[in-house]
């Protein structure tokens, strides 16, 4: 048998792996090159500093939004509704830092704890639902994402503009952008949200290894029965999970409106930043170091793809197929799980 | 002599635990053959080895004086080996042909012909005199049922030789003796049977042969009929053991626990107490005997703060903590050995460290700002599992990978050591072998020697016999008679426990 440790680091590893050779093989019947597709994919994730840079400015939103779906996991909760934290935490950063006005040391953080703050908000709902009258978390967020979405797009022609698409940009002292990492890499649009990004991770191991919070949280997800006969509060900490949980997707929508986009625009679909942040979290093994390392292939494969049409010729619609795949069978890891437990399984005989 | 099983020098490693080393039991055409070993001792792995769902590292196995190789349970089947689970494998929403056909079912134009199956599950039930249904939804029927359609799925797929894993664990005492009369007509149509099981009784009782493990190690086989119950007990756990529990007279002083007229509803509004009176004094063990469902749990879950009291109160020390939050409840002073230790007790995928804490990870030392301090937290543990004998490969190991009895001394290791006034043991013994029994009543009775108050309950009347200083008779959601142990008998309790003849003794008492 092998420690429940190591298992952790090989699953997504060879998820990773699989998902890779499976979009070779459909190059490959399209009568494509694989390897240069996947070198045009390496390239276009890291192959310059601009590249680089860019990959980073995705991998931040996915850190943020992989920790709070990861935070939930440990709790036992499925917050669906990160997609739906991630666009009122977006919306709030922006309107702070459109209406506010203050110097930069206040601006900023005010703008930082509001998105969080609505973020929050939006996770407290359901957990308060989950908590008072046992309505399952999956629902209620499912449907908070389109309240968010639907909301937002409206705040945004009615109450931030005049009929207008997108809103203003930003005052440059609610900024994260960083003329240092732009020089840096050549012009990408790189922001210090990367390192918020990280601070976040460590709070996130902090809470969940480090403290009575944790210790509680960890407990309710695992053994309602036993945590409540431990006098723990169950309802207590589902509440709370769904609200620190809302509050790393909150900031994760900060990310886009105060580093990435600068503004907000009315939007007819989702981001996907909150879905793509289940199977970063998933991928992760629901742990901080995990989360980042599963972001920032995330981040590589959405930028490094971009490249692919132009260095490989090969098809945008194929490079969605292959990235689709990836995720696929990086998603699975509890196939791919099973996969290896029968394998080593033959191997025993 | 014939034997239909061979297991010979049988070797099973596990990262770093051997489960079993040089185990060797042999098995007679026709007879019934015990397995007796403690908990962890390494019996479960043996059969699972034999079952084909673990390879052995060493030694061989032969069926019917042929060596086997057995890679998987369907060679195992084929085999005619079939294993009757303790935790059944059955699909509750399928009936019992269903079930017993699932996986190989027979078909006539593609279709699953379900009322030849039928009609052969019933054949085979009554000449086994089962007298299972075999239309009968495996939901609908009782526990004892589905242990027999576990059987029958065993006899369908053609097994000679039944291996039962603590068949009696689950069962009521009428199931027990109707499995025992089961087991007769196996052997009589020619089947041969391994049972595996910690209860000294049933094996003086039913079985011709014993193997006994200990600790993974192979110790021998001896013949019932020249052994007994004391022998077989030193020989499972390795030193003598003593039935008698040896205690002195209590010495009751101030009274710990009082309960007033205490009236609890359950969720349909339907009473489950109703009005019952208690209390147990410090230096006392008080046992409550009852049939199950009589208010037991309730009385548990309202004294514990995770049910409330309709009306009635509840003093602890003259403080009333009549529906108090449970962390409330246990800071003034009470320690509860749940009756669910899995579901209650652990945290199964906690380690066996954070599960000594479950109670007291807040506080000092294990706790400072809300932070926690593991290295006190690991520390206080070794600390508990050294002084409670419990058997696990180290603190962190999940509490999942231990043994039951383990899993009990790391509970009372954590309820104790707090050193509560007031201690509620909920069927503290409930599936444990003889030595952890022995070790838990004594650990009890230190308690009260301590001049603790211990509330025992506990559907065993031997142990309510044997531990109490007095015994409360719980009927129908109130406490019916108040005697002491030495007054009464196994047959008395039993007819008060069943609702009569108490208004009599309740005046003697």
């Amino acid at each position: 048998m092998m420690t429940n440790k190591w298992f952790n680091i090989l699953v997504p590893i060879f998820s990773v792996f699989t998902g890779l050779l499976s979009g070779a093989i459909i190059m490959l019947l399209f009568g494509y090159n694989p390897i240069q597709g996947y070198i045009a994919l390496f390239q276009g994730a890291f192959g310059d500093p601009y590249f680089f840079g860019e990959t980073i400015r995705q991998t931040t939103p996915y850190i943020l939004t992989g920790l709070a779906i990861a935070f939930a996991f440990r709790a036992g909760l499925f917050n669906i509704g990160a997609e739906g934290q991630v666009i009122v935490g977006w919306l709030a950063a922006v309107w702070i830092g459109t209406t506010v006005d203050a110097p930069m040391y206040i601006h900023l953080p005010l703008a930082l704890l509001v998105a969080a703050l609505a973020g929050a908000l939006w996770g407290f709902i359901p957990g308060l639902l989950k908590a008072s009258l046992g309505v399952h978390e999956v629902i209620v967020t499912i449907m908070l994402n389109y309240v968010a979405l639907y909301s937002t797009n409206a705040i945004i022609r009615n109450v931030l503009t005049e009929s207008a698409d997108k809103t203003d940009m930003i005052a440059p002292t609610a900024s994260l952008a960083s003329a240092w990492l732009e020089n840096l890499t050549y012009f990408s649009r790189m922001h210090y949200g990367i390192f918020l990004a990280v601070i976040a991770a460590v709070v996130m191991w902090f809470i969940i290894d480090r403290t009575n919070l944790g210790f509680e949280l960890k407990a309710v997800g695992y053994n309602r029965y036993a945590s409540k006969y431990a006098g723990m509060s169950v309802k207590r900490n589902i509440i709370l999970t769904m609200i620190i949980s809302g509050a790393f997707a909150g900031l994760a929508g900060s990310m886009e409106g105060l580093g990435t986009y600068g503004n907000m625009t009315v939007s007819s679909g989702f981001s996907n930043l909150g879905f793509d942040g289940i199977a970063v979290a998933l991928l992760g093994a629901n742990n901080a170091i995990g989360v980042i390392l599963a972001a920032l292939l995330f981040g590589a494969l959405k930028v490094g793809a971009l490249n692919m049409p132009t260095q490989a010729g090969v098809p945008n619609e194929l490079v969605d197929i292959i990235i689709a795949l990836i995720i696929f069978f990086v998603a699975s890891s509890y196939l791919i799980r099973w996969i290896i437990l029968r394998f080593k399984g033959r191997g025993n005989k | 002599m014939d034997y239909v099983i061979e297991m010979l020098h049988i070797r099973k490693e596990f990262p770093g635990v051997v489960a079993n080393d040089d185990i060797t039991i042999q098995l007679r055409k026709g007879e019934i053959h015990a397995l007796l070993g403690e908990n962890g001792a390494g019996k479960s792995t043996l059969m699972n080895v034999l079952f084909g769902l673990y390879q052995p590292e060493q030694g061989e196995i032969r069926v019917k004086g042929k060596e086997v190789n057995i890679t998987n349970p369907n060679v195992a089947n084929d085999l005619g080996i079939g294993m009757v689970h303790q935790h059944f494998m059955l699909v509750e929403t399928f009936t019992v042909t269903q079930n017993i056909i699932l996986g190989n079912e027979p078909t006539k134009h593609g279709r699953v012909n379900i009322k030849e199956a039928e009609e052969e599950v019933q054949k085979l039930s009554d000449k086994y005199g089962l007298r299972v249904d075999a239309t009968a939804k495996i939901s609908d029927i009782s526990v004892g049922m589905q242990q027999r359609a576990e059987i029958l799925k065993t006899l369908y797929r053609g097994a000679e030789v039944l291996i039962f894993d603590e068949p009696t664990a689950v069962l009521t005492p009428q199931e027990i003796t109707e499995l025992m009369e089961i087991f007769k007509t196996l052997i009589a149509e020619g089947k041969s049977i391994i049972l595996i099981t910690h209860k000294l009784k049933e094996i003086m009782q039913i079985c011709d042969r014993c193997t006994v493990i200990r600790k993974g190690k192979g110790i021998g086989t001896v013949n019932v009929a020249d052994t007994n119950v004391k022998e077989l007990a030193s020989l499972m756990v390795g030193r003598d053991i003593s039935f008698q529990v040896d205690k002195q007279p209590a010495k009751p002083k101030q009274t710990v626990l009082e309960i007033n007229d205490l009236v609890v509803k359950d969720s349909r509004k339907i009473d489950r107490l109703k009005g019952l009176d208690l209390s147990v004094r410090a230096g006392e063990i008080v046992g409550i005997a009852g049939v199950d469902g009589n208010g037991q749990s309730e009385l548990i879950e309202t004294i514990t703060g995770l049910r409330k009291a309709n009306t009635g109160k509840i003093l602890l020390n003259n403080k009333d903590i009549t529906n108090l939050s449970p962390r409330k409840v246990t800071e003034s002073g009470i320690g509860h050995i749940p009756q669910d230790r899995h579901k209650y007790g652990l945290v199964l995928d906690y380690s066996i460290g954070e599960n000594i804490v479950l109670q007291t990870y807040y506080k000092r030392p294990f706790s400072k700002y809300k932070i926690l301090n593991y290295k006190q937290i690991f520390s206080k543990a070794e600390q508990l599992i050294a002084e409670y004998d419990v058997r696990t490969p180290s603190v962190y190991t999940k509490a999942r990978a231990l043994s039951g009895g383990n899993q009990q001394k790391a509970i009372i290791a954590r309820e104790i050591d707090r050193s509560p006034d007031l201690l509620i043991a909920a069927q503290p013994t409930r599936g444990l072998d003889v030595g952890a029994i022995e070790f838990i009543h004594r650990k009890l009775i230190e308690e009260r020697d301590k001049g603790k108050a211990i509330l025992l309950i506990s559907f065993e009347l031997d142990e309510i016999l044997d531990v109490s200083d007095r015994i409360a008779v719980i009927y129908d959601g109130k406490i019916v008679a108040d005697i002491k142990p030495e007054e009464t008998n196994e047959q008395h309790l039993g007819l008060l426990m069943a609702g009569s003849g108490h208004e009599k003794v309740g005046e003697s008492s």
